[in-house]
Formats: C-alpha cells, sequence, structure tokens
C-alpha cells in the first residue's frame, strides 16, 4: 500500500503548491488558515523558497502579483476578510492575465465573522469580488486529497489559461484531517511564458498592465478575456456524481457541505429513497452542463449551502426548464454546522 | 464497518490528541478515516472538541450530528453534548472531574472512568486522555489495541518517543476497564486492577 | 564630429504627454541616464505606479510592469524576491507613495529589500486634477483644500525622506531638487548613487525629488520653478540623510 499522510486540509495545499513548483508565498496571519504561513514559513526556506510575511493582505498579494509577473509559480492564503482586502489586485491580476494561486480558507460573515466553516464567499468568488467584471477559476475541494491536487491542478489551470486561480475551502477542510497519498505533480504540457518579464535582454520590451486608453483597446481586451471564460467553460469544468442516474431527487452541494450531504444521500438511499448527489468541483467555469444533463430525467433538484442560497443562483441557471429547484441553507455561527441526519430530514420531506 | 467518536473536554485535556492518536491506529489498519478538530479561540482552557470517523468505506460526512459513541473529559462537555449520543450508542465518562448523576440516558450504555485518577496512579497526570481511548477501543472494537504503538510512533513528535510506553500503559489500564466494566466501576476498583 | 548630447539608451524616442513646464521628463531622463551608466537596460523591470508616472513604459525602453495604486513597492518586493538578478526600482509620485501606499514603502523599506525608489514630490496629485496631496504645503490651495490646507484640518505636510531614514532598513535615503542646474546635477548624482546601492546588493536606496506641477500649482513654468526652489525647498530640505556605505 502507498506511503498515507495524515495531514490536515491547510497543509494539502501546501504540499500540494511545493510539490508542483510553486516556491514563493507571501502571506498574512488570519485564522482559520494560518497553518498555511507557518507551513510555507517552515518549509520554503529550506528549498530555496521566498517566503514573506507581507505588512498587509494587500501587500501580500501584491508581491503575489510581482513575483507572478516573473514567471514564477507564486500565491497567498487568507480568510475571507482578507480575501476582501485583496481584491483590487486581483482584479488587476485578472485584466494582466497574470496566473497565480489564492487560498481562501473562507468564514463566516459578512464583517468580522467567525472561525467556523461557512460557504458565505462564493458569491465573491465566482462572480468578480473585485471591480471590473471578471472571472478567475475557482476549486472547491470537499477533501484532504483534493486540498492537494487541486492546488496542483489550478497551478496548471491558472498557466495554461494565464488567469489567476483560488481554491475555496472553508474550517472544515482547512483543518480536518484526512489521510493523503501524494504523488508527483502531473506532467501536464504547459505554454512557455512569452509574456513573462525578465529584463528586455537583446529581445523586446514586455508590458504587464492593466490600463488600455487607445480607442477599442480595452474593449478588446474584455472581450479576450470572455473568450478565455468561454473556453474555461467548455474544457475544464469538474464534477462529482454519486447515485445521479436512478434518482428522482438531486441533491446538490459543494466543498465541505457536499460531504456531510454525501452521507445524508447514503443514509437516504438506505431507506430506499432515490437520491443522489452533483458535487460541482470547479465553481467556476460552473458545471452546468451536468445540471442540464442530470435534470433530463430527475425534475427535483435539492441545494444545500452553509449560507442562505448563493450558488443556488447558478444552479437555476443550469437545470433544464421544468425543474424544481429547493434550497436548504445554513448560514454558519459557532456550532451551526447541518448534521447528515438534519439534511436527511430534507431529503425526506422532498422525496414524499 | 463504520464507527465514530466524538471527544470533548477542555482545551489542555488532550481531547485532539487522543483523537489523532486513533486515527493513526485507522491509518495503521488500513482504514479510511476522517478527524475534524474544532476549538475555541483560546490555546488552553477552551472548549477542545473532536469528531473521528473510522471506516472501510468513504468517510462521507466527517460532521456527525448524533455520534455512536463520545467520551467526555469534563463537566460542561458532558451537560451540553451528552443528549446527543446516539441511542445504543457508548458514552465514556471521565468520572474523576465529572459528575454524571444528573446524566440520564438509559438508552446508552454509560461507562465511567477515573481517567485522571487512574493516570495518576500510572505516574502522569497528561496520559488520562489514553485512558480514555483504551476504554472507547474495548467497548467498540473499532482498533485493535496493538495498534496503539504504531499510532503513537506517527502521532508524536520524535522528541515525546520517551513518553510511549506510559501512553501504552494508560491505553491498556482503560481497555480492560473498558471490556471488565460494569458502569460502575470505582477509584478503589481501578487500584486492585 | 563629436555628439555632445544624446538621448540615453534606455529611453524611447517618444514625445511624452506630460504639460509644459512638468518635470517628469527630467526625472524620466536622469533615471534612464542612471539605468544606462550601469549598463541595466538589459535586465532591469520598472514598476510604474497610478498617476501621471503611470506611463513608465511608454517612455522607457525596459520591462515594465503597472502597479495598484500605492503598491509599487510590495510589487516590486515580489519581482525582486522571485528574480533577484534583475535590477528593480519603482517611481511614484507623492498621492501614490505618501498615502495610498504609506504601509507598503515603509515595509519594503524596513525590510531593506534590495530595490530602489524615485519618489517624485510635486505636492498634488496630478493626473486627477491637483486634489491635495499628504505633502501638500500648509496654506497650499487645491481642489480639494480651496482654502488652503490647514494645520487643524489636515495636518502638517509629510517629511518622507525623514521618515524612513529612521527605519534600519534603508541604506541611502536623499532628497534633491530639479529646478536649477546645480540642482540637476545633483539629483542626477543621487539618483545614480541610489542604483549602485542596488547594483553592489547594498540595501534599499530611496530618492525624494521635488518637482513642479505647472498645471495643478496654477503657475507658469518659470514661476513653478522658482517655487521648488523657495517655498518646497524651505520645508522639505534638500541632501543625502542616509549613506551607511559611503557610497
Amino acid at each position: 500500500m502507498e506511503k498515507r499522510l495524515f495531514v490536515r486540509g491547510n497543509e494539502a495545499v501546501c504540499l500540494g503548491a511545493i510539490e508542483a513548483g510553486c516556491r514563493h508565498y507571501f502571506g498574512y496571519p488570519i485564522t482559520p488558515q494560518n497553518d498555511i504561513p507557518e507551513f510555507m514559513s517552515r518549509e520554503l526556506p529550506r528549498i530555496d523558497g521566498v517566503f514573506i510575511q507581507a505588512e498587509s493582505e494587500i501587500a501580500a498579494i501584491n508581491m503575489v502579483m510581482g513575483a507572478a509577473a516573473t514567471g514564477n509559480r507564486a500565491m497567498t492564503s487568507s480568510s475571507s476578510p482578507g480575501i476582501s482586502l485583496k481584491m483590487e489586485a486581483i482584479s488587476f491580476m485578472a485584466c494582466m492575465e497574470l496566473p497565480c494561486l489564492i487560498v481562501n480558507i473562507s468564514r463566516s460573515g459578512p464583517g468580522l465573522g467567525g472561525i467556523d466553516a461557512s460557504q458565505g464567499d462564493y458569491f465573491q468568488a465566482v462572480k468578480a469580488g473585485g471591480h471590473g467584471g471578471y472571472h478567475i477559476l475557482v476549486l472547491a475541494p470537499s477533501s484532504i486529497q483534493e486540498m492537494y491536487d487541486l492546488t496542483m491542478l489550478a497551478f496548471d489551470l491558472s498557466e495554461i489559461y494565464r488567469i489567476p486561480a483560488m481554491i475555496l475551502g472553508d474550517a472544515v477542510v482547512g483543518q480536518m484531517k484526512e489521510p493523503l497519498i501524494p504523488h508527483p505533480r502531473p506532467d501536464t504540457e504547459l505554454p512557455e511564458k512569452t509574456w513573462a518579464l525578465r529584463g528586455k535582454g537583446d529581445g523586446e520590451q514586455r508590458i504587464i498592465k492593466s490600463l488600455y486608453l487607445g480607442d477599442g483597446e480595452l474593449e478588446a481586451q474584455n472581450w479576450k478575456l470572455h473568450s478565455k471564460y468561454q473556453a474555461l467553460k467548455d474544457n475544464e469544468t469538474r464534477w462529482e456524481e454519486f447515485e445521479t442516474a436512478t434518482a428522482s431527487l438531486l441533491v446538490t452541494a459543494f466543498g465541505s457541505a457536499a460531504r456531510i450531504a454525501k452521507t445524508a444521500v447514503m443514509m437516504a438511499r438506505e431507506e430506499g429513497l432515490k437520491v443522489g448527489l452533483l458535487r460541482p468541483i470547479t465553481l467556476f467555469p460552473f458545471p452546468a452542463e451536468a445540471y442540464a444533463a442530470a435534470t433530463q430525467q430527475c425534475k427535483k433538484v435539492l441545494d444545500i449551502e452553509l449560507n442562505t442560497g448563493q450558488m443556488l443562483e447558478d444552479v437555476k441557471l443550469s437545470v433544464t426548464r421544468d425543474t424544481d429547484v429547493f434550497f436548504y441553507g445554513r448560514p454558519s455561527g459557532t456550532g451551526s454546522l447541518p448534521t447528515p441526519e438534519e439534511l436527511l430530514e430534507q431529503i425526506r420531506r422532498h422525496c414524499s | 464497518m463504520r464507527y465514530d467518536l466524538f471527544i470533548s473536554g477542555f482545551g489542555g485535556q488532550g481531547a485532539l490528541l487522543a483523537g489523532t492518536v486513533l486515527s493513526y491506529a485507522a491509518i495503521v489498519e488500513g482504514k479510511n478515516v476522517s478527524y475534524l478538530p474544532s476549538y475555541g479561540p483560546e490555546k488552553r482552557g477552551g472548549a477542545a472538541m473532536c469528531t473521528v470517523v473510522i471506516t472501510d468505506g468513504d468517510v462521507g460526512s466527517p460532521v456527525i450530528g448524533k455520534p455512536s459513541a463520545a467520551i467526555f473529559l469534563n463537566q460542561i462537555s458532558l451537560d451540553k453534548y451528552g443528549s446527543k449520543i446516539k441511542p445504543g450508542g457508548i458514552c465514556i465518562i471521565n468520572s474523576s472531574l465529572v459528575d454524571s448523576t444528573a446524566f440520564n440516558r438509559p438508552d446508552v450504555e454509560t461507562i465511567l472512568v477515573p481517567m485522571n485518577d487512574i493516570a495518576m496512579q500510572l505516574g502522569d497526570p497528561r496520559i488520562a486522555n489514553m485512558v480514555a481511548l483504551g476504554a472507547y477501543a474495548s467497548k467498540s472494537g473499532a482498533i485493535e489495541i496493538t495498534s496503539f504503538e504504531a499510532a503513537l510512533k506517527e502521532a508524536l513528535p520524535e522528541r515525546n518517543h520517551k513518553f510511549i510506553p506510559a501512553n501504552i500503559l494508560a491505553i491498556e489500564a482503560g481497555f480492560k476497564l473498558g471490556r471488565g466494566s460494569s458502569s460502575l466501576a470505582a477509584p478503589e476498583v481501578i487500584a486492585q486492577n | 564630429m563629436q555628439q555632445v548630447f544624446k538621448r540615453p539608451l534606455s529611453l524611447k524616442d517618444v514625445q511624452t504627454h506630460f504639460c509644459p513646464g512638468c518635470h517628469h521628463g527630467t526625472v524620466h531622463r536622469m533615471v534612464a541616464k542612471a539605468l544606462d551608466e550601469y549598463d541595466l537596460q538589459k535586465r532591469t523591470i520598472g514598476v510604474a505606479s497610478i498617476g501621471c508616472s503611470v506611463f513608465l513604459y511608454s517612455y522607457f525602453d525596459i520591462d515594465v510592469i503597472e502597479s495598484p495604486h500605492g503598491r509599487a513597492p510590495a510589487v516590486a518586493t515580489g519581482v525582486k524576491r522571485a528574480k533577484p538578478d534583475s535590477f528593480v526600482f519603482t517611481y511614484q509620485g507623492d498621492g501614490d507613495l505618501a498615502a495610498i501606499g504609506t504601509g507598503e514603502i515603509i515595509h519594503a523599506a524596513n525590510r531593506g529589500e534590495n530595490i530602489s525608489v524615485i519618489f517624485v514630490n510635486n505636492t498634488t496629485y496630478g493626473m486627477t486634477g491637483g486634489q491635495m496631496a499628504p505633502t501638500t504645503l500648509l496654506g497650499q490651495r487645491t481642489s480639494t483644500s480651496p482654502y488652503g490646507r490647514s494645520l487643524e484640518n489636515e495636518g502638517a505636510p509629510i517629511r518622507v525622506t525623514e521618515l524612513l531614514t529612521n527605519l534600519e532598513g534603508v541604506s541611502f535615503a536623499a532628497r534633491v531638487a530639479v529646478n536649477n542646474a546645480k540642482n540637476l546635477m545633483d539629483a542626477k548624482k543621487q539618483i545614480k548613487k541610489a542604483f549602485r546601492y542596488q547594483v553592489e546588493k547594498k540595501g534599499f536606496s530611496f530618492v525624494e525629488v521635488l518637482a513642479a506641477c505647472p498645471t495643478n500649482w496654477g503657475m507658469t513654468p518659470i514661476k513653478a520653478n522658482e517655487r521648488v526652489g523657495t517655498e518646497l525647498s524651505d520645508y522639505f530640505k534638500l541632501g543625502v540623510f542616509k549613506n551607511v556605505a559611503n557610497l
């Protein structure tokens, strides 16, 4: 049997990032993601990497911008209020088409919120948290293995599409420990970084910017970004299906909520209820086609989130027209994670 | 088989370490496991809880609403979470610190373990959590007692490996007590073991 | 015939968008000249900021990244740490560096990042139309201090060079002006010295340049030039404040 590590999700992200070749981390302390800067501050200096605890969330993400501009893999991590502070720079990087990784081990909100698991940042993550109307790649792991695997995938896709990437987790997937099977980074073919700043040498000047003042330039840049988003939608959607083929009720949830929902679906199946689970892994691009396909037959969908209904909007846009979409939400606060039994009760209601 | 355990106490009592050691023991046995901690903002003295799920198959939810077994290391934990145990489940109470006279759950199997007293007798008050683990292992059958030594080696940093024998003694004491226990084991009874 | 004056290699052969009498063009030329002196053009990554100097890449023939408002020292930190063999400088105005970017400049300086910062202080937000800056002098009228900057309401103007001089991480700090031939010669010298600090890996170097903004000051270029030598130089004293390696 392969060697299995027993690590928390935050550490799995670090292991994945280092395996993916990331040697530049810039961050700022905030709970519940402190394991990440702590791990990186210990490990990166040992492998000739760079770790800086920045003076602010804003400085941290701008350091990421600088390092990423040189073509190096760079990352930061934070939690919800800290991610809000980074939004200006993320908008810049979206326009500059700079690859990088931002990890949001989100907490509840709005405002200061609490450190409990929450999915209140869905809108912020997938609907352009900053100004200007852009998208970034958003991946939502639901296990410690996925915290590792999707971190590596995020770096690769980020480079292939020249787009900032985000891992959207919470205290459950960040602080939970599970066995992890480490493996070498996938041998993905990556495009040459013809845009990276190196000093012009004998070549042409390279500029990384987001200011396009010439007639029609900014419009053209927006359409270019738009076509990139379309390409992501066409090629990079990922999701997991569990018992969907025979389902007459489709439960859907992402990240930590999907873990709880899966057990509820298993319990419902034991009771003979025809229930399945659809778990989006990419939140942007959203796997709309999976919902469209699943709701050809199954006409009832129950969306479960740790908020008051955010992914719900994307689910509604993705299902077939005559599908009824129901919602069960638990915006988080101390001790308010839903239990499998609680979700089972919701499933029963919609199966009767 | 699928097992789940909820451990709750004050920060510093070792609730989280007990959960970690149990998780490593499950890994030693090649099982799947999830360990979900939660704690208050304080480093010491605040609430510290964890949930461990052990299974041969898919762990599914790391969050358990009604645990099939629970270990309560302090009074507040029992008072607050005692009602959550699944009917037919196992409730292991640290009778050294917890008054369970008001705990009324005839539908669960309650085991009173004077964890701190036993730990003191073994010479180290810090291993009370391991006594609890031993009791859980024997009551639930979730883990072979022989898996704990390897688990401790993984869970503890090298510099603390010298404490492993004491930890094993504590696990064994808990294990014996769990196997032979009536629910009214008193410290004197333990002393004779 | 011997050529006695030519465009620095690091500058492009283009016209600038700067207003008549603006000193940015002068400072650009000095920076380019210093890059040429140390043969840095090919390995330089410039960090532009937000304000009139945002178009750095239009005038300098070097690799450039344009940073968000005030963040240039953080962006430069990322660039330099990821690519230590590159030459990295930021070029920032007073609104960018001394207001919205206060945190970034203080901490980049305090870490002793091996970068160089050119800080152009013309006591106003130029690009946005002459609003009050942290360096606006007391009594100075701007579009957001129409009655003149007051000590009670806005506090006194910030002397950034003096502030940074107190930080352990700063190796070189100087304030220069570009209003007359003598000052121009000295400015050129100090900018060169600042770059030499980075080339020799001797730590954080900083040059504040007192400059004119005739348009937003509502003055003729000549009057504006005079103001740099009088009002500005009276409050913001010229000189080398720190030179730890005695270069």
